[in-house]
């Protein structure tokens, strides 16, 4: 089935990072498997229907004097045939197709051995994206926001929780999606197969900024991975230069700590996306925009600028405030 | 003919009330003014802020993040005093409260000033006095979607504040 | 009904004939020019033009909304409108096109064709009729204003909770929503109710049901489709208001309870609404098949279990818009299995009309063209829509640009394409005018090609990872290409309708000298005048069979009695159509109006305090009180036959 991806892809360059073609994951392959099946399947009735049409359009249709309307029942009678044939191919086609969902859906729905399932669970913000890594060990349980890493091979079961309105968790290179609706839990099971790097997006209308809710998702062996989650619980690494030290007195004393937290500092709070690691994530604000120094510039001087309407509000620091806080928040890799 | 006529003159004038007041939603917030010294007199950012549902809505999100319920519940008090009463020790007008907020008080209200936003504190302050029903009735949400807390205050029947602040020194610098 | 004394009838009047006739019935039924008269008619041929020209205008004000979002998306990151103006576009867009066009269009159609194609001299309940219009047009200028005052709803146009609720969407914009959807909504069960009495009771003799028009088939399944749903978005839309106004829990999660719920009440009607567009396509589709191919379609009683099983079948589906949701696995095959169900008795549709193309004499003329793209983009929207059906599959296409394209090909395929080709057919029997037949075929490829165009490449959008209701989309996804695509082609499309339009407003200002049967066609509709009289028919016509103008060519039977100088109808039994009853029918009156007016207000004040339900109660009361009190004992005229 795999050799029938290709015919999924009619320009090569279409295997992006946010594309449903790249089957990725092992729901995302087994996806790819059956939409090729109904394709094929909806591209033949479509054929006959069309086939049917147009013949009926060109066909020369014998010159019959005959008044309209009459003798039409009589005339019915030669296409019964052809319509308890043409119901019954559409009846078995569904038939066909239900069955092949549901093969799939139970293929999908595999349950993964569960020592070997990672646990993240994921709380839903307007705008943002919430990540804790579950642990049996309490302190190793990493938080992090925007972004998730994923060793390949590995199952990773996601509980999906909602902080205020609907919204819809979805990598589309690896699996389908699953909403995160306030009040109810949901999950998912991801199981990548190939490493790489990729791009989700909330996928339920969720307000001002739904097209600006991003998450990046990295894929890697399980050795790289580890060295990421250990990389992850440790705190941040304390200012070396002056200007770093301006900035991290800015931030954990300013309004950036009503908000967000930064492991080992005293800003805590819990209502904001986790800045331990920004400056190792690729990009700034759910995925609108790269992580370069420019964009953080850019985000930290106006987040109503590049995100209108989002719950960043508009600080107004001074130049050499700016400077000190992004020269703080970039040495939090 | 003449309907779609006619119709098309229901249109035009309905087209026409583009030039009524229309609602503004700045995620921005207006900035602060320099000059302080017109804070008693009223200040021009009320109804900006007031009476736009847009900002109470935020201020009543904020009123959560801020932990504001860890002294006043969510307008019954506790620690500080209840904010859905008539009773306003240092003034109930928005730009009272905004000063509240933003400088703190004594007996134990912290200042947010530097800790969040000037736009974060009008929006706050819009969203206190909610809680007695100050604002205009239609612009007035009637619940948070999470656990009931008060009444809603689209039917509540509290008592309007008397506007008038308290003979108390107004010379709290920044 | 008479009530008479012991003595008979008086049926001693003279037979009129010819002018006398016309002039005495023009006289008890016409409209007479002037405001008053516009107001209180309750003739529905001219409240469905009414009805028809507003449904259009609220298209092309939707359609314009969807050119700037188009424009926005063409290339991205584009700056052109902001997030919480677009939200309030894609929101107008949809809900414009759902509450104010496609459905009120549809039973417009069906309000002026239905008497006419069953051979009645009025609707029934022609005062609701009336009042519906009224409330109807309420309900969308309260949503227009709103968004031009920058109010208009921004939450979609199916408004999930919570992000509708009263934390996430404040101020008036979703209340505002929510009430547009009670206006429409009573004006829609108003009409749908007349259109079931109607068809019903007001048959001409010897229509039984067997004998009766597809599109009134179409129009009783599609009524009582009507009946069932809308009361469904009614309590849920006004759960919606009260939690938002006065603080019911019914969506809060914290407080017990759900934000499924609305998902649930909502789509029970959703999925039935889009249904209901659908089906009066077809119904559009089967006439203009039987006329330009010279013959009736085939198998009727298939075609009618076919429109019969989609309106029950209609009902069972609608959890497969919420296949993402988490609800048990097992649960959700049964909606699988129904959505792809349903696909059967369109292909049922979809087979007897080809065969009857193949077996008749096609001539394709631009209404036939609008039924060949009505196919071709109607069977593709539909087996899309057998992809989405299957929960492996709809987890990955749910809620992106694969579903936009899916619905468009299903309603712009499936109805828009019809209701052209039905309002070029009918065109002659409203205004008396042929259009254009050279300019509708340029129109109909502009139209076709141009949403090929615009649609084709979302479904690829779809796949490539783009989520519905985005502002905008980074680059560098392959998004650029697909969506400059759609852009170019909804300019093309709306060409096209703009194209349309004008071949409408040219040839109304041509002679109206179409004659009562231009295109040879065999309904009852086509043996009166172009357009018709006030009172339809002369005299009641006599059916014996589904193709009356065709098989009575010379001359059609017709039963004589009812009076003239009254208005009257002739009310027939349920299932065999034989005369039954003497009915009268209201004269001219503008409590109607009034009454729309008192509950217009009644219902754009309880937005702003719940008060208004208790004082507006009371107006609203009295011009219903007025509107139906009882006529006194009429001393019937004496029959003139």
């Amino acid at each position: 089935m795999r050799r029938a991806l290709p015919l999924l892809l009619p320009l090569a360059g279409c295997d992006t990072v946010q594309s449903m073609t790249g089957g990725d994951g092992r729901q995302g392959a087994l996806f790819n498997d059956l939409f090729v099946i109904f394709a094929i399947v909806t591209l033949v009735m479509l054929a006959l229907v069309l086939t049917g049409l147009i013949a009926s359009i060109f066909r020369r249709h014998p010159a019959k004097s005959s008044v309209p309307g009459e003798n039409d029942e009589a005339r019915d009678a030669p296409f019964r045939p052809l319509l308890i044939g043409w119901v019954a191919l559409i009846a078995t086609g569904l038939l066909f197709l239900t069955t092949a969902t549901y093969l799939t859906d139970r293929a999908m729905q595999a349950r993964a051995p569960a020592n070997r399932l990672l646990e993240i669970e994921i709380t839903a913000n307007q705008w943002w994206w919430d990540i804790r890594y579950k642990s049996s060990k309490p302190w190793q349980t990493i938080r992090t926001a925007n972004e998730i890493h994923l060793p390949v091979g590995i199952p990773a079961r996601i509980t999906l929780k909602s902080n205020d309105v609907i919204h819809s968790f979805w990598v589309p290179n690896l699996a389908g999606k699953q909403d995160l609706i306030p009040g109810r839990r949901t999950d998912t099971v991801l199981e990548p197969k190939r490493i790489g790097v990729y791009r989700s997006q909330c996928a339920e209308f969720c307000g001002a900024q739904h097209a600006h809710m991003a998450l990046d998702v990295t894929v890697e062996s399980w050795a790289d991975f580890n060295a990421w989650r250990v990389r992850q619980l440790t705190p941040a690494p304390a200012p070396a230069t002056p200007l770093a030290l301006a900035g991290y007195n800015y931030v954990t004393t300013r309004e950036c700590a009503s908000c967000h937290a930064i492991a080992g500092t005293p800003a805590s709070a819990q209502v904001a996306p986790d800045l331990t690691h920004l400056a190792s994530r690729r990009s700034i604000a759910a995925g609108t925009f790269p992580m370069t120094r420019g964009h953080l510039y850019a985000w930290i001087a106006d987040p109503q600028g590049a995100k209108p309407g989002n719950n960043m509000p508009v600080v107004g620091l001074e130049p050499n405030e700016l400077h000190s806080v992004i020269a703080y928040l970039e040495t939090l890799k | 003919m003449s309907s779609r006529f006619r119709v098309s003159l229901i249109l035009l004038a309905a087209l026409a009330s583009a030039g009524c007041e229309r609602e503004q939603r700045d995620p921005r917030g207006k900035p602060l003014p320099e000059d302080q010294s017109n804070v008693a007199k009223g200040d021009p950012r009320d109804n900006a802020y007031e009476n736009v549902s847009y900002q109470l809505a935020q201020g009543q999100r904020l009123y959560g993040w801020m932990n504001c319920t860890g002294c006043h519940a969510h307008g019954g008090g506790g620690m500080g005093p209840p904010l859905m009463d008539e009773e306003w020790r240092y003034g109930g007008r928005m730009e009272d409260v905004v000063a509240t907020i933003l400088n703190g008080r004594p007996n134990g209200m912290p200042a947010f000033k530097g800790r969040i936003t000037e736009q974060q504190a009008w929006q706050l302050a819009a969203y206190v006095r909610s809680l007695s029903a100050q604002p205009r009735q239609d612009v007035l949400g009637s619940r948070p979607d999470k656990m009931s807390t008060t009444e809603p205050a689209t039917i509540s029947e509290r008592e309007k504040v008397v506007d008038e602040t308290p003979a108390l020194p107004r010379d709290e610098k920044d | 009904m008479s009530v008479m004394s012991g003595k008979e009838l008086p049926r001693d009047g003279r037979d009129l004939e010819g002018t006398e006739l016309h002039e005495r019935l023009e006289k008890t039924w016409g409209t007479p020019p002037g405001l008053w008269a516009w107001i209180s008619t309750v003739d529905h041929k001219r409240i469905s033009k009414r009805y028809i020209v507003t449904a259009l205008i609220f298209m092309l004000l939707g359609g314009i909304l969807s050119l700037v979002m188009r424009v926005q998306l063409a290339t991205p990151e584009s700056g052109l409108i902001t997030p919480d103006r677009y939200n309030q576009l894609f929101t107008m867009h949809g809900t414009t096109m759902m509450f104010l066009f496609a459905v009120p269009v549809m039973e417009a159609m069906a309000v002026f064709l239905v008497p006419l194609m069953i051979g009645t001299r009025a609707i029934s309940f022609p005062r609701l009729n009336a009042f519906s219009y009224w409330i109807y047009l309420a309900g969308g200028v309260l949503l227009w204003v709103a968004f031009i005052l920058n109010i208009g709803p921004d939450a979609g146009w199916f408004a999930y909770v919570p992000l509708s609720g009263p934390e996430y969407s404040p101020g008036k914009r979703t209340d505002i929503w929510a009430q547009m959807v009670t206006f429409t909504e009573v004006a829609a069960l108003a009409v749908s109710v007349e259109l079931v009495a109607t068809i019903l009771k007001q048959r001409a003799p010897g229509m039984t049901l067997s004998r009766m028009p597809l599109f009134v088939w179409v129009s009783l399944v599609t009524s009582f489709m009507v009946i069932f749903s809308m009361p469904s978005v009614a309590l849920t839309s006004g759960f919606l208001l009260s939690d938002r106004l006065v603080g019911t829990q019914f969506f809060n999660p914290y407080e017990h309870g759900d934000a499924l719920l609305w998902q649930h009440l909502f789509w029970f009607f959703g999925h039935p609404e889009v249904y209901i567009i659908f089906l009066p396509g077809v119904g559009f589709v089967s006439h203009i098949v039987e006329t330009f191919c010279r013959r009736s379609v085939l198998f009727y009683p298939a075609m009618v279990l076919a429109v019969v099983s989609i309106g029950l079948l209609a009902f069972g589906l609608w959890v497969h818009h919420m296949f993402a949701t988490g609800l048990p696995r097992l649960g959700y095959a049964f909606y699988t299995a129904a959505s792809m169900a349903v696909a059967i008795p369109s292909g049922v549709q979809v087979f007897c009309w080809i065969a009857t193309m193949w077996d008749g004499r096609p001539r394709f003329d631009t209404p036939l063209l609008y039924v060949v793209g009505f196919i071709f983009t109607f069977v593709i929207g539909g087996l899309t829509g057998v992809m989405l059906a299957s929960v492996p599959l709809d987890l990955q296409l749910h809620d992106t640009y694969f579903v936009v394209a899916h619905f468009h090909y299903v309603l712009i395929g499936g109805a828009v394409f019809p209701l052209l080709g039905a309002f070029t057919y009918w065109f002659p029997k409203f205004t008396g005018r042929m259009m254009s037949e050279r300019m509708g075929k340029w129109t109909f490829w502009t139209l076709f090609l141009g949403f090929q165009l615009a649609f084709a490449p979302m479904h690829w959008s779809g796949i490539l990872g783009m989520p519905r209701r985005v502002y905008t989309y980074p680059a560098g996804l392959g998004l650029e290409q697909t969506n400059m695509l759609s852009t170019v082609g909804a300019f093309a499309f709306a060409a096209g309708l703009f194209m349309f339009l004008e071949n409408a407003a040219v040839s109304l200002r041509r002679r109206a000298n179409a004659g009562s049967n231009p295109w040879d066609a065999s309904g009852l509709e086509w043996a009166v005048s172009s357009p018709p009289a006030s009172y339809n028919f002369a005299h009641i016509p006599v059916v014996s069979s589904r193709t009356p103008l065709w098989d009575n060519r010379d001359h059609l039977p017709v039963m004589t009695g009812l009076r003239v100088d009254d208005r009257e109808l002739l009310i027939t039994t349920v299932m065999e159509a034989k005369p039954d009853l003497r009915e009268p029918s209201p004269v001219p009156t503008a409590w109607p109006l009034i009454a729309a007016i008192a509950t217009t207000a009644m219902f754009i004040a309880s937005i702003f305090t719940p008060w208004a339900v208790v004082v507006g109660a009371v107006p609203t009361a009295a011009a219903l009180i007025a509107w139906f009190w009882p006529k006194g004992p009429e001393t019937p005229e004496p029959v003139i036959q």
